[in-house]
C-alpha cells in the first residue's frame, strides 16, 4: 500500500503522517507527479488561505493533477474546500471536483468554529462503523453548504457539510487525525475500504 | 452541536513537566508524552503546553518535544511560552502543532500577530491574555503576572481580534491559584464582545466551576492545571456532570 500525502506547502502535514503511522502505515510527503500518480491512496491537506493555497497548487501544476487522478483521494479541512468549485476566502476558484461554493460563517456564530462538532446522516464507506452524532474536531471559517455530494452534515449556525464525496474523491471538512479514535477510524476506512 | 472544551494544561521546563503529578499510574512522572497521552484517553478534547524554560537550548528542546507529542497524540495541542517570532511559530508547527499561542511577545509588538495570522492562518494563532483588577480596572499584566502593562484587558481583547488572532486564552490573575472560580462576569464581557472563541484560565477548584464557567462566563473551553494533574477531578466525571447541566460536551 502506497500512501502519499500531497505536500505543496499548506499546513500541518506531520501530523497527518503520524496519524497514518499509527494506523500501521507509511505515508510519503511528496510534490512530485510521478510519486503521487503511482499512489494507491492520496491524501490532500491543507490550513491556512484558500487564495494563497491555489497559487502555490497553480504554481506546480498540481491544479491539473488532482482533478484528472483516478485513486482514492482524500481532501482534508483546506485541502476539501480546494477541491469545491470556488471559495469565497481570496475569492478563489477552486479545483472544481465537488458542484459547491464555499463561503463564510456568518457572525451569529464566533468564527473560527473551533473545536468538536457532531457529525449526522453520515452515508458512504468512508463513515463505515461510525455511530451518527459521533464527535469530530474542526478548525475553520469557512464551509461547504449541504449539496448533493454531502455524505455527512454538522451543525453551527446552519447545516453545512462535514464531508463530501464524488467518484474517487473524498473531503472532511473535520481533521481526521486530530479526531481521537473516531478519526482514526475515518482514516482506517479511507486506507482499508475505498 | 459544538461541545465545550476541557484543556489539560502542561508545565514544561527543559521537555518535562514541572509541578508534581500525581499520577499513579505514571511510569515517568516528568514524561509529558505520557502525561498527554493519559488526558486524551481520559477525554481531553485538546491540550496546552507552556513552556517556561529559559535556557538558550529552549527552541530546540520544545521542538523535540512537540514532535513527540504529536507522534503519539490523536487530540489537537496547542504549544506556547516564550514564543516571538514568525521563525519560531513556523518551526512548531511543522513539527506537529496545531496552534500556538503568544502572550508577551504580542504586547510587546502587536503587528506579530497580524504577520503570523497572514503566514499560518488564523485558526493556529491563539493570544494569551494575563490580567488583574487594578483599583476595578482590568489591566494586563505580563511575565506570569508580575508586570503590569499600560493596556487595559477588554480594549487589548478587542486589538487582538481586529488583528487576526483565531482565539483568546484569558487568565485571571486575581483567579489563578485560589480554587475560587474562574473571572465569570470578565469572561462574559469577552465572549459577548467578541466574535472569536474565549478560552477561561485560572481559579478552576471544583466541577461547579466549570458549570459556571461555561453557563455564567460563556467561556467556549475552559482550561486547568493542578485539579486535573492531583486527580482532584477526573476529566470524564467532570464531563459527565457538565452533561447533566445540560452543557454539550464530547463524551
Amino acid at each position: 500500500m502506497k500512501i502519499v500525502i500531497i505536500n505543496y506547502g499548506a499546513g500541518n502535514i506531520q501530523s497527518i503522517k503520524f496519524a497514518i503511522q499509527r494506523l500501521g502505515y507509511e505515508a510519503v510527503l511528496s510534490h512530485d507527479v510521478a510519486e503521487i500518480q503511482s499512489a494507491d491512496k492520496i491524501i490532500f491537506p491543507g490550513v491556512g488561505e484558500a487564495s494563497s493555497a491555489m497559487a502555490k497548487l497553480r504554481a506546480s501544476g498540481l491544479d491539473k493533477l488532482i482533478p484528472d487522478l483516478k485513486q482514492p483521494v482524500l481532501g482534508i479541512c483546506l485541502g476539501m474546500q480546494l477541491m469545491c468549485h470556488s471559495s469565497e476566502e481570496g475569492n478563489t476558484k477552486g479545483l472544481g471536483i465537488f458542484d459547491v461554493d464555499v463561503v463564510k460563517f456568518s457572525n451569529a456564530v464566533k468564527v473560527p468554529q473551533i473545536g468538536w462538532n457532531q457529525i449526522a446522516n453520515v452515508k458512504s464507506g468512508l463513515f463505515k462503523d461510525i455511530e451518527e452524532k459521533e464527535h469530530i474536531y474542526l478548525v475553520h471559517s469557512f464551509y461547504a453548504p449541504l449539496c448533493d455530494e454531502t455524505i455527512a452534515e454538522s451543525e453551527y449556525g446552519i447545516k453545512y457539510s462535514a464531508a463530501l464525496a464524488k467518484d474517487n474523491f473524498y473531503g472532511t471538512q473535520f481533521h481526521p487525525e486530530k479526531s481521537s479514535s473516531v478519526g482514526e477510524k475515518i482514516l482506517k476506512n479511507f486506507i482499508c475500504g475505498m | 452541536m459544538l461541545a465545550k472544551r476541557i484543556i489539560p494544561c502542561l508545565d514544561i521546563k527543559d521537555g518535562r513537566t514541572v509541578k508534581g503529578v500525581n499520577f499513579v499510574d505514571l511510569r515517568d512522572a516528568g514524561d509529558p508524552v505520557e502525561l498527554a497521552e493519559i488526558y486524551s484517553r481520559e477525554g481531553a478534547d485538546e491540550l496546552v503546553f507552556l513552556d517556561i524554560s529559559a535556557t538558550e537550548q529552549k527552541r530546540k528542546t520544545l521542538a523535540e518535544l512537540v514532535y513527540h507529542v504529536a507522534e503519539k497524540v490523536n487530540i489537537p495541542f496547542t504549544v506556547g511560552g516564550g514564543i516571538s517570532s514568525v521563525e519560531d511559530v513556523d518551526i512548531l508547527l511543522q513539527n506537529g502543532a496545531d496552534k500556538v499561542s503568544i502572550n508577551s511577545s504580542a504586547v510587546k509588538n502587536p503587528q506579530l500577530i497580524n504577520d503570523l495570522v497572514a503566514k499560518f492562518g488564523s485558526q493556529c494563532i491563539v493570544v494569551a491574555i494575563d490580567a488583574k483588577q487594578i483599583d476595578g480596572e482590568w489591566i494586563v499584566h505580563l511575565v506570569g503576572g508580575k508586570v503590569p502593562t499600560e493596556r487595559k484587558l477588554f480594549e487589548w481583547a478587542k486589538e487582538v481580534e481586529e488583528r487576526g488572532a483565531g482565539e483568546i486564552l484569558f487568565t485571571s490573575m486575581d483567579h489563578d491559584g485560589t480554587k475560587d472560580g474562574f473571572a465569570n462576569e470578565a469572561l462574559s464581557k469577552l465572549s459577548t464582545e467578541l466574535n472569536i472563541p474565549i478560552i477561561a484560565s485560572g481559579g478552576a477548584g471544583n466541577m461547579q466551576h466549570f458549570t459556571d464557567t461555561f453557563v455564567e462566563g460563556k467561556a467556549d473551553a475552559a482550561l486547568a492545571a493542578s485539579v486535573f494533574h492531583f486527580k482532584e477531578i477526573g476529566i470524564r466525571d467532570l464531563k459527565e456532570e457538565l452533561k447533566e447541566h445540560g452543557i454539550p460536551v464530547r463524551l
